[in-house]
């Protein structure tokens, strides 16, 4: 009954939302049917739809489970962005620097330094530390200011945000780019830190189509949370904080400690996001790689309900639309790929005023119950 | 003067208020009394037009009336005055009092005209109030008459008090009703909300009895007793007086030497306070809330920083100031505190994760390799234990512990400290906001506990239970201690006295 609930409202608010949007398509002066077909029916294309959506929901899935574990200890992260950016960069910083290359030589291509790379089996595990770790400590130092002083996590997070971005741009390009190269980049990684793409073990999925093993620890990544947050005595901590603090410190268990563990957590669970980019996708830092991941990342925990198969489904979702927008873009008369924000911009709507419909449901579930 | 018939008023799928009519004959003191979440105040509110009925009809001076908002029934010439006040604190008596209602053009105050009106009106019920001092200034006693004040500024024929004395000592206690029967002099209606039987008894011409939101008795107060106002408010018998056999002290658990705790703000909360509890006894603490005791009783609970607590508590011997909450629950020291929503429990979470707050992270509550996993069957167990053994209702741990009644709610905690199991218990307001059949039940527990050999430091802002609970009663006044009394001989008037920093 209570699991019912939970998916039943955010179920209502996104078929009310493509009600509320296909009326919109209509005014603009299209089909809503065909425009809805390109935009959901392009995500189901096989290997192709599929492939890009699972891979445009993997850094969704990550930053919305980083928010999700926040918000269950009444933190509201809203610097998943700046922690994912650092990550990919200290991801890439360890497979340069331990991958056996050497960039910044002015005016030379990378080469290859005296000593070899790490090999695969003790590289990719140490980028991924890297990435996990620089996310949890860009999200534990909020965490440690609130708890050490008090101060609001969601100004500390956006300003952390602002300092991510400039510092891992300056990174990039006074010491790890490839001189002459026109793009902000980094220098290509080790071959020994890629991880393998999905088409490599699928069947029928080319390896062109970046869908990579980040995916498999997407999902691992939500069975994490949700066996923390549920299952072990620390989660049971995160989660008392979060509902009632007060209570939480008369029953012995330290606030402080648990804002720091909570935001470092979602910190790490952002910086996954570096492991996708970085290890799967580009095989290098890109500056400005992140599609507002982090910010996303808030209204997939908020359509989630914060609980990771709520965020698994919420990210696909989101996956689904920001894709389809490409081909509403391409083959529709009028109406252009900004129907995709129209939507979602709906949708949070419609899902953050929940307390709004509660009422009229429950009145109907009662009547429903009474007739019975 | 104020009819109610049948009203009915329905919350999702409580009926709060089921066919609830009496009426009120106009220049008298009107009752209504009933456990928490009887309906009276959801019955008040709907004759103050916080609420509309779902059926039912108000009658005023004999015409039904529609009271949708509040503007309307003032306009009809009721008023009413809320358990917590509703009072801007930095501003003048005078500026509380016309807020809403404010003289003068919409450009200019006429706050001169106000301030000798008020005058008359406070001078004709003798509530000496000065219109000119500032809320913030005035003690909650004289708060409390700002808010009548307010009510008769807009010439309210027809007062609604709800729960007025809760926050009152005995002797402001004593003054209001004296008040009230000038009001009633006067010609004024009065309508008291209450769940003290001998307020009742003391004060009102007529009593509404309310259980689970229908009116069980309309009686005249000189024809009833409080034996039968229990029995119509709880639907049986009750045991109003507390049977114990005396204490059998044994060797001091706790001994608090020369403990003062300083606020946030800087004030001392807590000044210089030293007793000992014993095993086998229970000390009362009796005195105006917001004295000391919250903080006397968060500082024994490990609840406030080392920083701000000068002295020193010691546990069985060992000094246990600077232990932390854990450390305390873990040494048996159990602390119901004094509100429960805010401190005690997780609202939204179930049952069974409430019954294993504190006891979280220990055995049964956890298994497996370094107790990292919750264990579901061992918290199933505890929870089961708990609602059996307090007789929690619904029984059903996976419900929330915010879908039950205070009373339960309150049981809950109570088991879940008991089953430490505690060699001392810090309760604080054991029975605040709890119907009469579990206040009996929590009473005796907390003997029973006591006759086990556990020490018992209890708090209450009810005198009543203090002095019938403690074998030993301690008056505290000012974050001092200013007096310790037999509980057995002393008198409402003399603890009272004390109370207000009064001499013994």
């Amino acid at each position: 009954m209570k699991l019912l609930r939970e998916i039943l409202f955010p179920l209502i608010a996104v078929i009310a939302a493509f009600v509320i949007g296909g009326i919109v398509v209509l005014i603009i002066g299209d089909s809503p049917i065909q425009t809805y077909k390109l935009l959901i029916g392009s995500a189901f294309s096989w290997p192709d739809g599929i492939g890009y959506t699972l891979f445009l929901a993997t850094p969704l899935i990550f930053t919305g489970l980083a928010v999700a574990v926040a918000f269950r200890c009444g933190l509201l992260n809203i610097g998943a962005e700046g922690q994912l950016y650092i990550a990919a960069f200290a991801a890439a910083w360890v497979g340069i620097k331990f991958g056996g290359i050497s960039v910044g030589l002015p005016g030379a291509p990378p080469v290859n330094t005296p000593y070899a790379s790490l090999p695969m089996l003790i590289l990719v595990p140490l980028c991924c530390i890297a990435a996990v770790g620089a996310g949890a400590i860009w999200g534990g130092i909020p965490g440690l200011l609130k708890a050490r002083f008090g101060s609001h996590e969601v100004i500390n997070t956006i300003m952390l945000n602002f300092i991510a971005v400039a510092l891992v741009s300056y990174f990039t390009q006074y010491h790890y780019k490839v001189p002459g190269d026109a793009i902000m980049q980094s220098a290509e990684i080790s071959s020994k830190a890629h991880i393998a793409r999905l088409g490599k073990f699928i069947p029928g999925l080319p390896e062109r189509i970046p869908l990579n093993l980040a995916f498999i620890l997407a999902i691992l990544a939500c069975v994490f949370v949700y066996v923390l947050l549920w299952k072990t005595k620390w989660g049971y901590e995160i989660r008392a904080t979060g509902q009632n603090p007060s209570a939480a410190e008369y029953g012995g268990i330290s606030i402080r400690k648990q804002i720091i563990l909570a935001m470092a957590i979602s910190g790490g669970l952002a910086g996954m996001v570096g492991i996708n980019e970085v290890l799967g996708y580009r095989y290098r830092y890109y500056d400005g790689f992140s599609a507002d991941y982090g910010f996303v990342g808030i209204a997939v925990a908020l359509l989630g309900r914060n609980h990771p198969v709520g965020v698994f489904l919420a990210a696909i979702l989101f996956a689904i639309l920001l894709r389809g927008g490409i081909f509403v873009d391409a083959f529709t008369m009028k109406v252009s790929k900004d129907i995709v924000q129209v939507l979602l911009g709906i949708l949070i709507v419609l899902v953050a005023s929940e307390a709004m419909f509660r009422g009229p449901l429950k009145k109907f579930a009662l009547i429903k119950r009474a007739k019975v | 003067m104020i009819e109610l018939r049948n009203i009915t008023k329905r919350f999702g799928a409580v009926l709060a208020n089921d066919q609830v009519s009496f009426s009120v004959a106009p220049g008298t003191i009107h009752a209504i009394v009933g456990e928490n979440g009887a309906g009276k105040s959801t019955a008040m509110r709907i004759a103050y037009g916080f609420y509309t009925a779902d059926g039912g009809e108000i009658l005023i001076n004999g015409q039904p009336h529609q009271i949708r908002t509040p503007h309307d029934a003032i306009a009809l010439g009721i008023g009413m005055v809320h358990q917590h006040f509703m009072l801007v604190e930095p501003m003048t008596v005078a500026e509380n009092i016309v807020l809403g209602a404010e003289p003068g053009s919409a450009a200019s105050l006429d706050l001169k005209k106000a301030v000798a009106e008020i005058r008359k009106v406070s001078d004709e019920f003798k509530l000496s109030v000065d219109p000119n001092a500032t809320i913030e200034s005035l003690s909650v006693g004289q708060q409390q008459r700002v808010e009548l004040l307010k009510a008769l500024y807009r010439h309210a024929q027809l007062l609604i008090l709800d729960e007025p004395t809760a926050v009152l000592t005995p002797q402001e206690v004593e003054e209001f009703f004296a008040i009230l029967r000038r009001m009633r002099e006067q010609g004024k209606t009065i309508i008291i909300i209450t769940h003290k039987l001998s307020e009742v008894l003391a004060i009102s011409d007529d009593v509404t009895v309310m259980r689970d939101g229908k009116v069980v008795g309309n009686v005249k107060t000189s024809e009833t007793n409080a034996a039968e106002l229990a029995r119509l408010m709880v639907g049986r018998e009750v045991l109003l007086r507390v049977e114990k056999p005396d204490a059998k002290p044994g060797s001091p658990v706790v001994k608090i030497d020369r403990l003062s705790i300083n606020g946030r703000d800087g004030t001392k909360r807590l000044n210089d306070v030293s007793f000992e509890v014993r095993a086998g006894e229970i000390v009362g603490i009796a005195g105006v809330e917001g004295n000391g005791q919250t903080e006397l009783i968060e500082a024994l609970a490990g609840l406030i920083p080392g920083s701000y607590i000068t002295g020193k508590i010691s546990f069985e011997g060992n000094d246990v100031t600077n232990a932390d909450a854990r450390r305390r629950k873990e040494l048996g020291i159990a602390h119901v505190p004094e509100d429960r929503h805010r401190r005690g429990l997780l609202l939204d979470s179930s049952l069974a994760e409430n019954t294993i707050l504190g006891v979280h992270y220990r055995k049964p509550a956890v298994t497996g390799p370094g107790n990292i996993f919750l264990d579901d069957k061992g918290i199933r167990s505890r929870t089961e234990q708990v609602i059996h053994d307090f007789d929690v209702r619904p029984p059903n741990p996976m419900l929330t512990a915010r879908s039950l009644s205070g009373g339960n709610q309150q049981k809950l905690i109570i088991g879940r400290e008991f089953e430490l199991p505690p060699k001392l218990l810090l309760v604080s307001q054991p029975t605040r906001g709890v119907d009469i059949g579990a206040i009996e039940f929590i009473h005796r527990k907390i003997v029973a506990l006591r006759d086990a050999g556990c020490a018992v430091l209890l708090v209450s802002a009810e005198l009543e239970e203090v002095t019938a609970l403690s074998d030993r009663l301690l008056v505290i006044h000012n974050g001092q201690i200013v007096g310790e009394v037999d509980p057995r001989a002393v008198t409402n008037e003399e603890i009272g006295l004390m109370m207000t920093g009064g001499h013994k």
